[in-house]
Parts: structure tokens; C-alpha cells; sequence
């Protein structure tokens, strides 16, 4: 029997109420996650995709309890995270950590690159002065920064590099495990390869694991190892990396990855694409039964009535779907 | 094949309280009549400024166009877009020239029903009566795929998706006919499976209308799948150019190399690192007299940091300026 998942995500659900109305008395639900749950081991990267509104940056952070769940359990390390007192929780914070999308937006402008890297292990009370100094010197070395610009600030660097910053602040307490929320979406093709190489890398050297969420699907296949696909705050599809593109079950998945381009003109004439009509429906008002059957092109009749529950299709794999592994005709 | 334009010599500076931002270097180009040419490069490297001068759409000042032709074949004869006073710019720009923009949230205007903006142009252009415009409006909104065009004509852009958007966007570009169509990106904003239906869109006027276009983007797994012809920037310059096969197959510029090591492959299994290219492009308020790549380039030489490099012929089509492509070719 394998060990114990250092990560183990039960029923997920994360509702937000909105005000409308004209004092705001009413309120709408977006049940932006909805009941979503996955394993993650230690060392492991688990890819999470799926288009804007999907829910999965909102997965994140309500893995990471930076949103306070609806309901379900979090697991990390046997620990459940929803219901740990706070004390409790900020002594576990030094083994979980993130990095944020937008590498402009999340680092203080008025902090040097020293006061940032540093400033977990301050908050925590792991360690000052000299000691600390060289610990911050290590960390920029680690993420190919040179030490001397500790002293600088974040409006010195560039994209890439301040995605650096961000990378040396979250391996700052030595985690077990970092949530990298779009870490490479801002940043330009040739840095972006730079940078998952730093994160490849780093965790072969520390066994670090990542919850890797991105919408560019041929950059998450290439960094994970196993591949979960949201629709609509939902997990339809969960296998490994190989498989989810070779043998694709969910129909939805099945059209994502036929999307994505190769860059390659000869394979890309050959190809056949699934287009999908329409377009992913509001999470405020999502569809009854499934709810990809809009826009599914082999719903039927039931998918209109009846929720399809995630079940191991095959070993390993799992998939929401009623005819989950039905080939879609081309249309 | 007639050229349908030809820019020659476009140099375009920034004038800024920080110095003098060299945005577009130099750049030479045709675009030949009925094709797809994507320009390629990444934030900052000019692809945009360069089209956008050509156009005449740059603020000025800060922005300055110092030099340079844009000859385009229009439909009274050949013009040049760069000298054209305001008023027969105008007359092109919508009419015989189309532009898509990026983010179709910020380039509609909000106030004004979708059905407004596009039999604008028509009324513009054609000089056509609004009811006649009306009417071809709801044509083109079926045509770019709208669903209800009639309903939808009276719809306000925050109503409309980004895709949908984007199909307006594209309606207003192809209402009146164009000779060519500049689209500035116009995927970069939407998901996949938009992305998927947009590019096929493009595809399908295409074949309908015979448009030339020039398709601005970062992303080189796009453009493998659309155009027929590439061009490479770089700091301002084109670096490499190509039939679109001969460029993924044979690229010669250790710049174009590392891009396309930079993607990750959906169609291979093994999993090797990615090539990256180490460093960051340089600082565009230095005037460059040197190769622009050499401080990232693995087989940077003497002489690459002597003399700038010119785009030299090194197959049918195929351009590249470097000065090591150049020897290895010999």
C-alpha cells in the first residue's frame, strides 16, 4: 500500500453570496467551487486546468484556507485545516506555501527584495540578523537571483524576475508543499520556460509538491504529474499526464485538448479539432444534471436531469461523465 | 503574387521623459495579396508599434514615426499609409484596412449598442442609408456566428462575452469589404475553446472574402496551425522570416531556435527540460548598433558585436539576419 497523501482534498465547496438588489437585500450564490476533492502526494505535482471562472485559482486558495471553506475537509499531513485552531494552523502556514499569478500585483513596492524573501521566516520567528541575512543570501542564489540586489527593489526587476522573488519568499520556510497559482501566465514564451525549470528543478532538489493550476494545457502536461481538468467548480477528469491527452474520457476534455495548438504546421493540418459550441455558463446560474450538457455534443437525455458523480473509469483515472470514454462523431 | 504591402525602412520612436524608447528598428516587409503573415515576438519587441504606425494610430507625440514607407495597393492605386494626411487615412482605415485589437472589453465603446458601432462604419464608409446599414449589420452578425443578430443589434457590449465580443469586433473589421485585416492578438484574451472558435472564424472569412492578413501574436503554437508565412521580432527588428513549414522545421536564428525549444510539446511523450533562453531583452532606450540577441546568444562572436546583422537570403523565402546562421549556411 502507498503512504499516506500529504494532501487530501474531501467534498470541496467554496460559495460566495453576492448583494444584489437595490439595498442589497437579496443575495445571489456562486458556488465557485462545488464539491471538489483530490489527493496530492509529497514530491508530486498535480496539475489543475480549466478556462476563466472554472474555479480553480478559488480551489487554490481555499486549499491554502486563504478563503474560508463552505463545507469539506482538507487534509494536509493527517491534519484537517478547516477546523484547526488558529494557532495550530499558523505553525503548519511554514509548510504550505503560494505563489500568486501576477508577479507586479503581489510583491510590495516599497519592501526591498531582503524584507520580501525574508518575511515569512520574521512572521514565524525562525530566525534574525546574521543568520537570517544568510539564509536570504542562499535563497536568491537558489532561484538564480544575485545576492547583491537584496538591497533593491521590486520595480528594479523584471516580470521574470520578480516571479524569482516570489519563489525564494514561498521556499523561504522550507515547505512541504507550494500552491502556484498561474506563476508563469504574465511572463513572455522564453521566460516562461526559465522559470518552470527553476520550479522543476527546485523540486527534485527539496521534494517539494505543487498544486500547479494554469489554463495553457501543453505547459501544464509538460510540468505535472497527474492532470485534474475543472469545469464550472467541478473536477470532471483526473488521470495521470500521459493519459489524460492520449485517452481523453470526459468529452469536455476531450474538446480542450484538441484545442490546444501544436507547433507544428504539418501535425496541425492533420488534426482534427472538436469545436465546441457555446460558451461555459455563468456559475451563478449553472445548468441542471451535468453541468457541461449545454455545450456537450453527445448529451443526452439524462445528462439534462441527473448530476454524474466522479468515478475511477479506469484504474487511476477518473471521470464525471454518464458515457464517460464515448468517442465524440466528428460534428 | 502582388504585393499588397510593402513597408520599407520603418523606424519608430518614443519620445519620453526617460529617454528615447527605439521601439521599431528598421523593419522591411510585404505582405503579398490573400496571404496569412504572422508576426511573432514577444511584449515589447515592436510587433504591435510597427503596425500601428503603419496605421497611424500612434499618439503623437510622445510617439514618432521617423522614416520609412508603408506602400499599400489600394483601391484608387498605390499610396503611401505613412504620409497620408489624416483625412485620406481615415478614408482607408475601416474602409480597405480592418483592425482587431487585443482586448475587445476596452476597444468597444460601452456606451453605444453593438448594431451602432458596426453600421458606423458602414455609414462611414459605404455611405449607405441606416437602414440599409441596419440591415447588412444583422447579415455580418450572422455571418461572425452571433446567435439572434436582430436581437443582438440593440445589444450593449458589457452584455456580450469576451468571445462574442470579439466576433463584433471582427464584424467591424470585415463590414465594409477590407483588403486587409490587421489582428492584434485578438486570442490572447480567451479561453481555449473560444481561442478554438475565433481562429476558425478567421479561417472560414478567409476563404469567403480572399482578405490578406497580418496576425500579430506571442503564441508560436497559433500561428503553426494559420499562417502561411512568419516574421520573427525582436528589440524592434525582424530577425527571421519564412513559409511557415520551412520556419518550424529549419529555423536558422538562434533567437527562433529557442523559442520554439521554450514550448512544451503536446506530441511527444518524453519529458526533457525546455530549452530557455537565459536573460531578458535589452534595454529599448539604447540605440543598438550591434546584433540585438548577442548578450542571449550562445554562439555570439566577434563579429556579432561589431556590426548589425542584415537579413540575408538563405533559402527560397527565407530570410535571416545572423551572422552565424550566415557561416553555418556556407
Amino acid at each position: 500500500m502507498r503512504a499516506q497523501p500529504l494532501l487530501r482534498v474531501n467534498d470541496l465547496k467554496k460559495h460566495f453570496y453576492i448583494p444584489t438588489g437595490l439595498f442589497g437585500q437579496e443575495t445571489i450564490e456562486v458556488k465557485a467551487v462545488d464539491g471538489v476533492s483530490f489527493d496530492l502526494n509529497a514530491g508530486e505535482t498535480l496539475g489543475l486546468v480549466g478556462e476563466s471562472g472554472c474555479g480553480k485559482s478559488t480551489t487554490g486558495r481555499t486549499v491554502l484556507k486563504l478563503y474560508r471553506p463552505t463545507s469539506g475537509n482538507v487534509f494536509f499531513d493527517e491534519k484537517d485545516i478547516t477546523s484547526i485552531p488558529g494557532e495550530e494552523l499558523n505553525k503548519l502556514r511554514t509548510r504550505i506555501q503560494m505563489v500568486f499569478q501576477d508577479p507586479y500585483a503581489s510583491l510590495n513596492p516599497r519592501h526591498t527584495v531582503k524584507t520580501i524573501v525574508s518575511e515569512p521566516l520574521v512572521i514565524h520567528g525562525l530566525m534574525k540578523g546574521a543568520e537570517l541575512d544568510e539564509r536570504v543570501k542562499e535563497l536568491m542564489e537558489l532561484v538564480g537571483l544575485n545576492p547583491s540586489y537584496m538591497k533593491r527593489f521590486p520595480h528594479e526587476f523584471s516580470g521574470g524576475q520578480r516571479q524569482r522573488i516570489m519563489i525564494a519568499r514561498a521556499l523561504s520556510v522550507n515547505p512541504d508543499f507550494v500552491v502556484c497559482d498561474e506563476p508563469i501566465s504574465a511572463l513572455d514564451v522564453s521566460i516562461q520556460a526559465q522559470v518552470v525549470n527553476l520550479l522543476q528543478n527546485l523540486q527534485e532538489r527539496l521534494g517539494v509538491a505543487y498544486l500547479f493550476i494554469a489554463h495553457d494545457l501543453s505547459m501544464v502536461k509538460h510540468i505535472s504529474h497527474r492532470i485534474a481538468v475543472m469545469y464550472l467548480g467541478k473536477i470532471v477528469e483526473l488521470a495521470g499526464r500521459h493519459e489524460i491527452f492520449d485517452n481523453p474520457l470526459h468529452p469536455y476534455t476531450q474538446s480542450l485538448t484538441s484545442a490546444v495548438p501544436i507547433p507544428s504546421p504539418k501535425m496541425e493540418r492533420k488534426r482534427q479539432r472538436i469545436i465546441l459550441k457555446g460558451e461555459p455558463p455563468s456559475p451563478a446560474n449553472p445548468p441542471k444534471g451535468c453541468v457541461f450538457h449545454p455545450r456537450c455534443p453527445i448529451a443526452r437525455d439524462i445528462c439534462k436531469t441527473e448530476v454524474p458523480q466522479i468515478a475511477e473509469v479506469q484504474p487511476g483515472h477518473f471521470a464525471a461523465c454518464h458515457f464517460a470514454g464515448t468517442p465524440i462523431q466528428d460534428t | 503574387m502582388a504585393s499588397i504591402l510593402k513597408v520599407k525602412n520603418l523606424v519608430t520612436k518614443f519620445h519620453t521623459v526617460d529617454g528615447v524608447v527605439n521601439a521599431v528598428n528598421d523593419v522591411s516587409f510585404l505582405l503579398e495579396d490573400g496571404e496569412t503573415l504572422a508576426i511573432v515576438g514577444e511584449s515589447g519587441s515592436g510587433k504591435s508599434v510597427s503596425m500601428m504606425s503603419i496605421m497611424g494610430l500612434l499618439p503623437m507625440p510622445p510617439a514618432k514615426v521617423e522614416g520609412g514607407q508603408a506602400l499599400f495597393n489600394s483601391k484608387d492605386g498605390p499610396v503611401d499609409l505613412i504620409q497620408l494626411p489624416y483625412e485620406a487615412m481615415s478614408d482607408i482605415r475601416g474602409g480597405q484596412i480592418g483592425f482587431v485589437f487585443q482586448d475587445p472589453g476596452t476597444s468597444l465603446n460601452p456606451i453605444l449598442t453593438i448594431g451602432k458601432q458596426i453600421s458606423e462604419t458602414l455609414i462611414r464608409h459605404l455611405g449607405i442609408s441606416g437602414r440599409e446599414a441596419k440591415d447588412k449589420t444583422v447579415s455580418l452578425l450572422a455571418e461572425v456566428g452571433i446567435p439572434d443578430p436582430t436581437l443582438r443589434f440593440d445589444a450593449f457590449p458589457f452584455q456580450l462575452s469576451g468571445g462574442m465580443r470579439q466576433r463584433v469586433m471582427i464584424a467591424i473589421a470585415v463590414a465594409c469589404a477590407p483588403r486587409i485585416v490587421i489582428a492584434d492578438e485578438p486570442t490572447t484574451a480567451l479561453d481555449v475553446t473560444i481561442q478554438a472558435q475565433i481562429v476558425n472564424l478567421f479561417k472560414e472569412l478567409r476563404v469567403k472574402m480572399g482578405v490578406s492578413t497580418i496576425w500579430i501574436t506571442h503564441d508560436l503554437g497559433l500561428v503553426a496551425g494559420l499562417a502561411d508565412r512568419v516574421l520573427v521580432m525582436y528589440a524592434g527588428q525582424i530577425l527571421e522570416s519564412a513559409q511557415v513549414d520551412e520556419l518550424y522545421e529549419n529555423p536558422k536564428h538562434p533567437y527562433t531556435i529557442g523559442l520554439l525549444g521554450a514550448l512544451p510539446r503536446l506530441d511527444t511523450q518524453e519529458s526533457k527540460r525546455l530549452v530557455s533562453i537565459d536573460g531578458t531583452p535589452p534595454d529599448s532606450t539604447i540605440l543598438i548598433h550591434h546584433c540585438p540577441f548577442a548578450w542571449r546568444c550562445a554562439h555570439a562572436f566577434e563579429r556579432c558585436w561589431n556590426e548589425k546583422p542584415a537579413l540575408t537570403t538563405v533559402g527560397e523565402k527565407h530570410t535571416v539576419a545572423c551572422f552565424y546562421a550566415m557561416e553555418e549556411g556556407r
